[in-house]
């Protein structure tokens, strides 16, 4: 019988199989951040177990609140940080080398196809985008994790959702996931990895994958997955050329987490996108999706392009695209947070910084920040935040806020209208991809 | 082995997430104690108040997907604190339930037709469940009466909220 791309990755990384088919699984990262780590830490030194299990599979960054912004969360950040240099842990990401977790750690070159990766960060799910699992964990697991190197799962079960058709230019990876979610629901995957296929998904860069895989756990997912392919290699080829004597010597090695084509799943999604248009949320929960024409007009206050959903160079790209020589409304506010110092670098170097800047915008370090109500960005009770992120629940980005999840396009043609509004990047003409 | 009896908390919602449980702003705390004022203050319910509301119970009963969003395990902790140990629910997030596990808590699911029942025949009054765990059954009573449910919880589950949780279990065996 034929394997997912889970199943075979698990196959590669029993450790212990346990009653009520559960599989122990050994870890190859172990990522970590300063709001979920400081108490596995303190935890794991009050248990006198201040070990890791392996400083080279360890990575730490701090980005949820950063600088930070009062003693609590600095403390956090000391925790995190004193504990990287007491384990000798070189891959620790501190202030000014440090970005949004899901956004870092891939650009770095931590991620490889069939890896086995948790963090204590529920959209680790992103990491799936290069092929491996991943996944969010609690804190306990997360301490597990880092002493030992395991981490426990149900035996996983895929559902293949499967991409067809076209994008029709000004509709984007953002668009599809916010589709996929409407259909099966926000707990339509859950306890299931969700492999992601299709014409679609092959055009994809790795950046428009991550996106699609980072809201896999809005449908409950344990884990978005795609298979690897050249673009995966062609991402990674910086880190991994001394490790394989050509491009196509690695994609052969990859071959070995493509899914089989007698796989067995446990649902399948077909979804055609030639007629999708751009989408925006409307509730509390993220399967409350519409077109953005069933919202136009919608009174927004702010607006924020970022996070690890859509805080990328090319998100930045789009955005600043459609903010050339424009100023955004005088009735709203607008934020961008570019996800890493490299993605803030290379967008200064592009000029995409002087166009938000003139546009009106305030630009922020990279930090998740906004996007959980935690700093740069927090709503006040009744106003409205047009968001590139990936939550809408309720008080998410500050109590008694309201969030409308959307692509960057959507977002920058929001903030210059004062409005949500498809009107300036939407049309159904023009060359599709 | 914590304590998994007493006065039930109905919240009659399903997709209830973490940053209801426990908005993030409070994940700057850094014990669990400092929680315990916070627990649900953001849910969205009509009629809920959050410090009456919780006052002296036990366990919740609530609809599907409980616990989905975020992989806080404050959600756990902010409900432990408050003398909450057990939810019980038509379906859970993946990492809600094994957190509730992991802490020696319990997410407990029961078919949704036993759910709509419990909410319709108890939902709104005084009702206590009581949990024995040799046979496996709950009990719930109101002033009206008492009825008798079977739940199934796995053995590893249950051994590790025997244990107090999945650290000691772990570093044990691997």
């Amino acid at each position: 019988m034929g394997k997912t791309i889970a199943e075979k990755i698990f196959e590669a990384h029993t450790v212990d199989s346990l009653a009520g088919d559960i599989t122990v699984i050994g870890l190859d990262a172990v990522f970590c951040h300063e709001i979920t780590t400081p108490i596995a830490i303190n935890d794991l030194m009050a248990r006198g177990k201040d070990r890791v299990f392996d400083t080279s599979k360890i990575k730490a960054v701090i980005d949820h609140v950063t600088p930070a912004k009062d003693s609590k969360t600095a403390m956090q950040g000391k925790i995190l940080r004193d504990w990287a240099q007491r384990h000798n842990i070189k891959d620790f990401f501190d202030i000014g080398r440090n970005g949004v977790c899901h956004a870092i750690f891939p650009e770095k070159g931590f991620v490889r196809p069939g890896y086995t990766i948790i963090m204590g960060d529920s959209h680790t799910c992103t990491h799936g985008a290069f092929g491996a699992f991943a996944a969010g964990v609690g804190t306990t697991d997360l301490e597990v994790g880092i002493l030992k190197g395991v981490c426990r799962f149900k035996s996983p079960k895929s559902m293949k959702v499967a991409i067809s058709g076209t994008l029709v230019p000004g509709v984007y990876a953002k668009d599809v996931i916010l589709s996929i979610i409407k259909i099966i629901g926000v707990n339509g995957a859950t306890d299931r990895v969700m492999e992601f296929s299709g014409p679609v998904v092959d055009r994809m860069s790795m950046e428009e994958r991550m996106t699609l895989c980072n809201m896999a756990v809005e449908a409950g997912a344990t884990s978005g997955i795609c298979a690897p392919d050249m673009v995966t290699v062609d991402y990674l080829w910086e880190f991994i050329k001394e490790e394989y004597p050509s491009r196509q010597a690695a994609l052969e090695a990859f071959q070995a987490f493509t899914p089989d084509g007698d796989a067995v799943y446990s649902d399948t999604v077909e979804v055609d996108v030639a007629d999708l248009v751009p989408q925006v949320t409307f509730g509390f929960k993220p399967d409350q999706v519409r077109p953005v024409s069933e919202m136009e007009g919608t009174k927004i206050d702010q607006v924020y392009i970022g996070s690890c959903t859509n805080g990328r160079l090319d998100d930045l790209r789009i955005a600043a695209s459609l903010l050339e020589d424009k100023r955004i409304s005088p009735k709203v506010r607008a934020i961008v947070s570019p996800a890493t110092p490299d993605i803030f670098s290379r967008a200064l170097d592009e000029g995409l910084i002087k166009i938000f800047m003139d546009a009106g915008f305030c630009v922020t370090n990279p930090t998740c920040g906004a996007c959980l109500g935690m700093s740069t960005g927090v709503l006040a009770n009744g106003e409205v935040c047009a968001s590139t992120t990936n939550r809408n629940f309720n008080g998410r980005m500050g109590k008694g806020g309201m969030v409308h999840l959307m692509s960057p396009a959507t977002a920058a043609a929001s903030a210059v209208a004062g409005t949500i509004t498809n009107s300036e990047i939407f049309c159904d003409k023009g060359e599709r991809r | 082995m914590k304590n998994f009896s007493g006065r039930v908390l109905f919240l009659d919602r399903s997709d209830i997430n973490t940053d209801e449980i426990i908005p993030a702003k409070y994940l700057t705390e850094s014990s669990k104690e400092a929680l315990k004022p916070y627990l649900l203050e953001d849910l969205n319910l009509d009629g809920f108040d959050p410090k009456a509301d919780i006052r002296d119970r036990a366990i919740v009963v609530t609809r599907t997907n409980f616990g989905c969003g975020s992989s806080r395990e404050h959600a756990p902790w902010a409900f432990e604190v408050n003398n909450i140990n057990m939810v019980i629910a038509s379906g859970f997030a993946r990492i809600f339930r094994q957190n509730m596990f992991n802490c020696g808590m319990m997410a407990v699911e029961l078919d949704p037709g036993t759910i709509d029942h419990l909410f319709k025949r108890y939902g709104g009054g005084e009702t206590v469940i009581t949990t024995d765990f040799d046979s496996m059954l709950f009990t719930v009573s109101d002033d009206k009466g008492t009825e008798t449910l079977p739940f199934q919880v796995s053995d590893f589950d249950l051994a590790i909220v025997r244990a107090g949780g999945w650290v000691d279990y772990a570093d044990k065996h691997y």
